[in-house]
């Protein structure tokens, strides 16, 4: 009896196996299992074990001991912690000044330009460019007496009246606002590109033939059709400067009131081993990105609320086609 | 047929132009001073760095000493091997991977299909280093650190951009092709491995150049994971200068220049990838 049912499990197993349905099992569990393994090792453990020492007090050697809710009470009541908390308001000030200037300049590049490539190529190039070179590249361009100085002195500017650009509390944090600017306007500017480029180009000759300027065309026909990557943006990048960490972290290493909240953080975490505490920061810092991207998603939606979805699918689809035919072009 | 196109230029198409270029060259050159005077200095010799202002130009275009002793004392030959070992293991991991990944997402309706989707997505939403402290003790009990493997496991992980990249790509391949492939007898991993890898070859080109980029200049966790001497990065190896050379920039920049020159390379070869990666990357909305 019981070698009966065996051997027909067997040969339905190996029937399932043979099956369509079976494969197609056996591809998704082959497939799949690596990439999830990766994505909780290095994703979801971390956070649920995040989340788990920000109720503990500990270090790295020693035993870990649970305080309940003291290290949050702290982050909210530590004033360091507080001001690093304010820095980001320089950080969103750069960021909306960064996308301007992309989308400034993606629209000039986008009418016919002698030269576009080049200058594309040169404005885009410090996105490549690794963040301790940078940090090296800055320090030496901010230090008393030389590039950034000379070029202001050329200018017309006297050294004597010139501030400390990396010393002086306030002025620091916008001398690295301005490279992160100078890292990332490149890159934010290609991807405008991308978006402008996938309009219909028979649009704009209509426009020219209607008498449109290029002002009009840009509010008229550019503004409307990239909304949905420049609305993307904005929220990209004010949740970005939430967690600014790179410049300050490469060029001051936070001294002298540039240390961001996650300059703070790693600093609290590495070198005085409060793991706790780093983590009840960085839980507090997760929820201020969700509630600001939430909030930021629901403006967003109240704001361009004849905007319906439909028009977002399209002008989706036709962006996809447009990096084809950029393609293409360039191709040709 | 130029002058006769120039002919149609009114006075406020000409003012018009003149600000276009004159913007365009203005923030051509903010993006290049910076650079520009780091490889001046590099070329100057001790005496003539001390001596003479940052921007004025070196006196000799050939000197290239600075690089050669920045080069021997970073170790930079060895950190160039680590990275290259680094980006090729990473490369292929991640590619595979990647597209395995998009493969079954794309072809296959199945339970949790769209929730492994949204974890992903969610993934990319958690910033990174946030969870370092986390992500520390996870390595330091898998005895990851300070071994190449680990660092190359971690890095492999999952990269959402690559995903839509390919996902994305792959709604253009026709589904008619792997039916036929199945009718005829492929199994499903042949599919995959003759008609679907070829065919992704454009976006995998893309994803690897962009991901070797970012490999390629990450920092913070080789910085953390690789901590003895003989594994450091070229990112990494840029760091030795900070302690003893205090600012003997001229070597310093002599130094950045050489850690750049991989990604100047790849930049002048494959503008056009990088650009539609680019495009793509962020088009996922």
């Amino acid at each position: 009896m019981t070698a009966y049912t065996d051997h027909k499990k067997k040969k339905s197993l190996l029937q399932w196996v043979k099956s369509r349905k079976g494969q197609q099992s056996i591809i998704i569990i082959a497939f799949m299992f690596i990439p999830l393994l990766l994505l909780f090792t290095f994703t979801y453990f971390p956070f649920g074990e995040m989340i788990k020492f920000s109720f503990y007090k500990m270090s790295y050697s020693n035993t870990p001991k649970y305080i309940g809710l003291d290290n949050y009470k702290e982050v909210f009541n530590n004033k360091e912690i507080f001001a690093s908390l304010k820095l980001c308001l320089y950080y969103m000030a750069g960021s909306i000044v960064q996308l301007v200037i992309a989308l400034y300049l993606a629209t000039m590049l986008s009418f016919k330009t002698k030269g576009g490539n080049i200058f594309k190529g040169f404005m885009f190039f410090p996105y490549l460019i690794n963040g301790i070179a940078i940090g090296f590249i800055f320090k030496f361009f901010f230090t008393r007496g030389f590039v950034f100085d000379s070029v202001l002195q050329w200018c017309g500017f006297n050294l004597e009246n010139l501030p400390y650009w990396l010393r002086t509390q306030g002025l620091n944090n916008v001398s690295l606002v301005g490279t992160s600017i100078w890292r990332y306007f490149g890159q934010n500017m290609i991807l405008f590109i991308g978006a402008i480029m996938s309009v219909d180009s028979e649009m704009y000759e209509a426009a020219e033939l209607d008498g449109a300027n290029k002002f009009k065309q840009f509010i008229h026909i550019i503004l409307p059709s990239i909304s949905t990557i420049v609305t993307l943006n904005v929220i990209l990048s004010i949740t970005g400067s939430l967690s600014a960490f790179e410049p300050p972290y490469v060029i001051t290493s936070g001294a002298n009131g540039t240390a961001t909240y996650f300059v703070l953080m790693n600093r609290i975490a590495h070198t005085n081993q409060k793991v706790g505490l780093a983590s009840a920061m960085a839980v507090v810092l997760l929820m201020i990105i969700f509630v600001a991207t939430i909030l930021q998603k629901l403006f967003f939606k109240y704001a361009f609320r004849n905007t319906n979805a439909e028009d977002q699918v399209v002008s989706k689809k036709k962006t996809r086609l447009g990096v084809k035919k950029n393609k293409s072009k360039e191709a040709i | 047929m130029v002058a006769k196109r120039r002919k149609h230029y009114s006075p406020s198409m000409i003012v018009w132009i003149f600000i276009k270029y004159v913007s365009l060259l203005f923030f051509t050159i903010v993006a290049l001073v910076p650079v520009v005077s780091c490889v001046i200095t590099a070329f100057k010799t001790d005496a003539e760095y001390q001596s003479t202002n940052v921007m004025t130009l070196p006196e000799s275009w050939l000197n290239f000493d600075n690089f050669i002793k920045a080069f021997d004392m970073a170790n930079m030959g060895r950190a160039f091997i680590n990275s290259l070992i680094i980006l090729i293991f990473v490369l292929i991991g991640s590619v595979l991977v990647g597209t395995q990944l998009a493969y079954v997402l794309n072809r296959f309706k199945f339970f949790g299909n769209a929730l492994i989707r949204n974890l992903f997505l969610f993934a990319s939403l958690l910033p990174g280093v946030a969870m370092q402290i986390s992500v520390y003790n996870i390595m330091q009990q898998l005895g990851f650190i300070n071994h190449l493997y680990g660092y190359i496991i971690m890095m492999m992980g999952t990269d959402v951009i690559a995903i839509y990249i390919f996902i994305q790509f792959m709604e253009n391949i026709s589904t008619s092709l792997d039916e036929s492939a199945f009718i005829d007898g492929a199994s499903y991993m042949t599919i995959y491995w003759k008609i679907i890898l070829p065919l992704l070859k454009p976006a995998i080109v893309t994803s690897l150049i962009l991901k070797g980029v970012s490999t390629y200049n990450e920092y913070y966790n080789a910085n953390l994971y690789l901590q003895t001497k003989q594994l450091r990065t070229v990112a990494i190896s840029l760091f030795s200068f900070t302690g003893p050379l205090g600012s003997r920039y001229n070597l310093i920049c002599a130094g950045v220049i050489i850690s750049l020159l991989p990604a100047l390379i790849v930049f002048i070869l494959c503008q056009k990838q990088i650009y539609s990666g680019i495009t793509a990357g962020a088009v996922k909305g």
